[in-house]
């Protein structure tokens, strides 16, 4: 499809390429045409995305970044400034769905195999995003200066104090003082304002990565020719719409009717830093890592192993050693799959609860099934696992399937319910 | 003239580095030099202000009404700090071998505490204690629980419990085995003035201490 033949149209293109490029990229970009609705979940990110950079910047205009003042601050946008509790929620429970569309982003990922060459640079930006969405919501839990915004801050800047030599250092610039107090509150809000920016970058290259080949697609076999996709626009921003849409109805019913059920009442006591509350815990997304921290007595390796648990991510291309990217193809990576989903979920649960009884056990069981996953099972597997025969192409899937049904005359509805996970 | 221009460049070139590559890598190890002189400004204004330092001058804190057996806490420098009047019993039981057997650094030897606190009280005059109220482990308080038994079961002696991960100290701040915390709560320096009011934030005449030799805050 051809750039518009309006004449100013044709005079901004001839010196700035800018309508061919959307058009090359939005509009008649080939993209595989059975894509099912987990692929619904990077466009919501990106708008997530959106939606929390425009709601921090109205926050920002009423919010005082100062231990004396910020508390007030955020209940006066919540009290006073005209639609300022909307925004407020907007913004906080949207942090909690940004999470959980990219863990959904995430984990569709580690289904169909979109980590597989060609895509490994790909999957490492995500990683790279993953680990700065956590920077910037930890510091951004941090701004309202409320008890657990304070003990939250406390106990992960002092994740640093467990390298030897260097640790303490670290710690006292991070705080810029001796212990969390007003520099540190300026520092997160100046850096909560920033990275969100670093984020959208990252998510530049991301999409240059993701448009170099193409989206990867329930199969996992690459496109074969024209018959094998089908132009971004109409077939997927309709669809991305619509998904957005039910996204949306659910979103509101969070924002509207349940603002505070994602998070902490304790966050509602302004910061005291004579007494610490009789359990930190942060946000549930970040439960499960603060499961892992916890699982080992030990601190040094319990920090190792926090970071371990997200810097694995970057390797998973290279530890997953099957040649089959779809685990619709794979008969036990399939079932493994669901044991992490499980181990997540369970690991989630355990970081919710107090160190005790039988939670230590489960946190400990946890956590070395996590690291058994990507370190054993992924290489093992992929070795002696014998991949069910791949369709050869695209098309001839999606017109089986269609045949098998009667011709229902779905156009990208081929795997949608066979492999839907 | 242009002979003698070849033959130059055969002879840099058989000592591996033409005048070009010389000064591409001098230009280019100056430019990394530059880098790095302008990221250190930047990067120490992040370290703690000079009006902050100057926040963290010694304090004196009367102890002519701390009864035996009490806690209080005050700040220095911003972080709490116990300072407790401990029982003769509490003394004693500090010298339990039952009890010290427990503990993970029962002598001290790491520098969790300025020279004339290694001892088996863990201060300068026995029954007075002087502690940073910082859980080693990730900066809770621990809460003071001398009462022996209770929650705690039957073998608690008495000292410090952190409600964050379950760390236990007791009363003189040695941490006890099977808990996350690495190292015994931190002695900070302190002297006293007089009989009844110590200085928090300065060493005995005599004695040069470093606060930041402290392995663990």
């Amino acid at each position: 499809m051809a750039v518009s033949q309006n004449k100013l149209v044709q005079w901004i293109e001839y010196r700035l390429p800018v309508f061919s490029f959307l058009d090359h990229e939005l509009n008649e970009y080939p993209t595989p045409k059975n894509l099912n609705y987990w692929w619904n979940f990077g466009s919501l990110a990106g708008i997530m995305l959106t939606i929390m950079i425009l709601t921090g910047i109205f926050l920002a205009m009423n919010y005082d970044p100062n231990v004396g003042d910020a508390f007030q601050s955020v209940e006066r946008i919540m009290r006073e400034v005209n639609y300022g509790w909307l925004i407020r929620y907007i913004h906080m429970n949207g942090a909690s769905f940004f999470f959980i569309v990219v863990y959904i982003h995430l984990f569709r990922g580690l289904y169909y195999g979109s980590y597989k060459a060609p895509r490994e640079l790909l999957w490492m930006l995500g990683v790279v995003i993953v680990l700065l969405m956590m920077m910037t919501a930890f510091m951004g839990y941090v701004l309202p200066w409320g008890q657990m915004s304070f003990w939250g801050a406390t106990v992960i800047t002092n994740l640093f104090s467990a390298f030897p030599v260097v640790g303490k250092d670290i710690v006292t610039w991070l705080w810029g003082g001796f212990a969390v107090s007003n520099p540190t509150l300026n520092r997160f809000y100046s850096l909560h304002y920033l990275l969100p920016f670093v984020i959208l970058g990252v998510v530049g290259l991301h999409m240059m990565a993701l448009h170099q080949h193409g989206s990867n697609n329930p199969l996992g076999i690459d496109r074969k020719g024209p018959q094998d996709s089908v132009p971004f626009h109409p077939y997927y921003t309709y669809k991305d719409m619509f998904g957005l849409s039910v996204f949306l109805v659910v979103f509101a019913i969070f924002v509207f009717y349940f603002p505070n059920v994602l998070g902490d009442p304790q966050n509602y006591i302004p910061a005291n830093p004579l007494h610490t509350p009789p359990e930190i815990v942060p946000e549930w997304y970040l439960l499960p890592f603060y499961a892992i921290l916890r699982a080992i007595p030990n601190k040094l390796l319990g920090v190792c192993a926090l970071f371990a648990s997200i810097f694995i991510l970057f390797i998973v291309p290279w530890l997953d050693t099957s040649k089959v990217r779809s685990a619709y193809f794979r008969p036990i990576y399939k079932w493994v799959f669901w044991l992490l989903v499980i181990d997540a979920f369970a690991l989630g649960a355990v970081g919710a609860h107090r160190p005790e009884g039988f939670w230590i056990y489960i946190g400990r069981i946890g956590t070395f099934y996590y690291f058994f996953h990507f370190l054993v099972l992924m290489p093992l597997i992929g070795w002696f696992e014998r991949p069910l025969p791949l369709p050869p192409s695209i098309s001839e899937a999606v017109l089986k399937k269609k045949q098998k049904r009667g011709g229902e005359g779905a156009l990208t509805g081929v795997a949608a319910t066979r492999s839907k996970p | 003239m242009a002979d003698s221009a070849h033959s130059t460049t055969a002879d840099t070139h058989e000592t591996g580095g033409t005048r070009r590559d010389f000064l591409v890598i001098a230009g280019n190890a100056l430019l990394g030099i530059g880098a790095a002189c302008t990221a250190w400004p930047l990067v120490s204004s992040m370290n703690p202000a000079r009006d902050v330092i100057a926040a963290g001058a010694p304090i004196d804190v009367d102890l002519s009404s701390l009864k035996p057996g009490q806690q209080i806490l005050v700040l220095w420098r911003s972080r709490p700090i116990f300072i407790v009047n401990r029982t003769p019993a509490e003394l004693k039981k500090l010298q339990e071998p039952n009890d010290t057997g427990l503990l993970r650094d029962p002598q001290s030897e790491v520098e969790q505490q300025p020279p004339y606190a290694q001892n088996w009280h863990r201060s300068i005059k026995p029954e007075y204690l002087v502690l940073v109220g910082i859980c080693t482990h990730l900066g809770c308080i621990p809460e003071f629980t001398p009462e022996p038994g209770g929650t705690l079961g039957p073998g608690w002696p008495g000292g410090y419990f952190c409600p964050c991960h379950g760390s236990k100290y007791d009363l003189s701040g040695r941490v006890f085995t099977g808990v996350p915390a690495p190292y015994n709560l931190p002695v900070p320096p302190h002297r006293f003035v007089n009989e009844t009011t110590v200085r928090i934030g300065e060493n005995p005449p005599n004695v040069a201490w470093e606060f930041g030799s402290i392995v663990q805050i």
